[in-house]
């Protein structure tokens, strides 16, 4: 990664509205040089896209996050990442992580109410004929995400004038 | 009440020096809840969690009493290593480093240490609040030096040979200088020896920005150069590099005989910095020289890039804008709108929530720039930019 990449995505990561021309500035760089590198991680996938970091307890949309810890069969020629995506791909699943430790797959699964991610959990994933073990455990609030504190502590507690 | 006031019982010095100019500022911009302050003198990152943490631990296992005047030695040991690997500047913990209530106290121990009524210190203009108010306080008189924008706010030679007199005992260097972000580089240093050889000056090098320095320059210390530590008080802290500004620790360097002397007015008027502030600046010294400073270098890029900003963004609504190398302040200067410096911050904090440092509150050289402090979220920064556009749009030929 070159400098500038790693510049870029330390501004981005904090803020993906800015424009090419204030990325220009703070970098140092040069628009063409900016708007170029900017295509290219978002080519090669480094940016995959930019997307807020939304607070949904917030808002009054039905919403439940469950975290299932998925033990898995491996079968000849069909390894962890063909089992993933055989479960990724369903709608209901925002992250599948390999792990390391008791469990193989971490499955993170958001569905509207408590109903449907049970429906999702005994109907759909339960029944893979690679799955042979699930826990499943519902997230009661979230404290912070993306490095953002949800609430509280984050205040600017500076005087407003100092010498 | 006292009908006839309190006159009698006041040194006649100390209340004749005039409030802070930032005062007036401080209780405008309080009442405006929503402003936006480009007023702080002090970075937006909170003390990283394991500096914090150490201070926790600290007071979990009762580290809650006295430490030795000088400061703890492990602590002391930790600043020598630091100053002597980053900036050459080798200085024994036992004998001549002190540990000190922020980068203020020593300030104005250097002063009470050294001063005799009629000494004359010479003080760069504009500078931090503190220095000529610190002088009086010690009975001393501050001599202001004008620096300019032309020269980039470095100090010269010809204006030093100006102000300095029979009179003059030292010369204070607050570079990177607060409110300009003005450097003096090793050269700059360099040309300035003559003077102070041939004056037997001592120097007060407080050096307190001196890892927030950007465009590829590098941070030179005075006292390393050659022959001039013997007459040097290197000060510094851990405020603005390490974002510690509430912990209140700073340290000076000097010659044994100095410290010593420095070191009885601490210990009869201060006893010794807290040692919770102690133990965390500690860490964040160990920690810094085990990962190569990194936590230091993230806010440099960081503040590298919003510096960039503050100095496009006005230099794109017509006000010249003076390239900072240091601190974390853009000091551009509104001369064009045919303000002062003034009545620009305040109608800028009124019409547009804006709120700015006044330049003249860092001395009279200060007049026609406005201090604005980037360690400010970036949206925030953008916002501010357009904002003050605004303003100086509506203002631009106005009164001239």
């Amino acid at each position: 990664m070159t400098k500038l990449e790693s510049a870029l995505l330390d501004v981005l990561k904090e803020d993906c509205r800015l424009p090419l021309e204030k990325l220009a500035v703070m970098t140092g760089a040069s628009l063409e040089e900016v708007a170029e590198t900017v295509e290219s991680l978002e080519k090669r996938r480094v940016i995959l896209r930019y997307a807020p970091v939304i607070n949904w307890d917030l808002t009054d949309r039905e919403r439940v996050e469950a975290m299932i810890e998925v033990k898995v069969t491996p079968q000849r020629d069909m390894g962890f990442d063909a089992v993933a995506a055989r479960i990724y791909r369903f709608d209901e699943v925002k992250s599948v992580y390999l792990m390391s430790g008791a469990y193989d797959l971490l499955v993170l699964v958001e569905a509207r109410t408590l109903r449907e991610l049970a429906a999702f959990v005994s109907a759909k994933l339960s029944t893979l004929e690679l799955v042979t073990g699930t826990a499943t455990s519902f997230v009661l609030k979230r404290y912070k995400e993306e490095g953002i504190v949800f609430e509280g502590e984050e205040s600017d507690q500076r005087l407003v004038i100092s010498p | 009440m006292r009908p006839d006031g309190y006159a009698r019982f006041l040194n006649p010095a100390v209340a004749a020096v005039p409030p802070s100019g930032i005062r007036r500022f401080f209780d405008l911009a309080s009442t405006m809840k929503d402003a936006i302050s480009l007023g702080v003198g002090e970075p937006d990152f909170k003390t990283p969690y394991a500096i914090r943490n150490r201070a926790i631990n600290s007071l979990v296992d009762g580290e809650t009493q006295y430490t030795p005047n000088r400061g703890l030695l492990s602590l002391r040991k930790e600043i020598s290593f630091y100053l002597e690997h980053r900036y050459g500047t080798p200085y024994d913990p036992e004998a001549e480093i002190l540990v000190t209530v922020g980068a203020s106290e020593a300030i104005d121990l250097a002063l009470r240490a050294m001063l005799s009524p009629g000494d004359e210190v010479l003080v760069p203009d504009p500078s931090y609040v503190s220095y000529a108010p610190s002088v009086v306080f010690a009975g001393g008189t501050p001599v202001p030096v004008r620096t300019m924008e032309e020269h980039a706010f470095r100090l010269r030679p010809e204006q030093l040979a100006a102000a300095v007199t029979p009179k003059t005992k030292a010369l204070i260097l607050p570079y990177p200088n607060n409110p300009t972000g003005g450097i003096m580089e090793r050269e700059d240093l360099e040309a300035l020896v003559p003077l102070i050889l041939a004056n037997d000056l001592m120097v007060i090098s407080d050096e307190i920005y001196s890892e927030l320095i950007y465009g590829g320059k590098a941070h030179f210390s005075f006292a390393a150069l050659p022959g001039m530590a013997e007459r040097t008080l290197t000060i510094n802290g851990f405020s603005k590099s390490f974002a510690m500004t509430g912990w209140r620790v700073g340290y000076v360097c000097g010659p044994r005989e100095m410290i010593s002397i420095l070191n009885k007015i601490h210990q009869y008027g201060i006893m010794c910095a807290p040692r919770m502030g102690q133990v965390a600046a500690e860490e964040a010294l160990r920690r810094g020289r085990e990962n190569g400073y990194e936590d230091v270098l993230a806010m440099r890029e960081s503040y590298d890039r919003r510096r960039r900003l503050m100095v496009d963004g006005f230099r794109s609504m017509g006000l010249d804008c003076f390239e900072p190398y240091g601190a974390f302040y853009v000091f551009p200067s509104i001369q064009s709108t045919g303000m002062t410096s003034e009545e620009f911050c305040s109608a800028l904090l009124m019409e547009q929530k804006v709120a700015a440092v006044p330049g003249n509150a860092f001395g009279e050289s200060g007049e026609g720039n406005i201090r604005c402090c980037y360690a400010t979220a970036i949206d925030k920064l953008n916002i501010s930019l357009d904002r003050i556009a605004a303003f100086v749009r509506t203002h631009s030929g106005k009164s001239a």
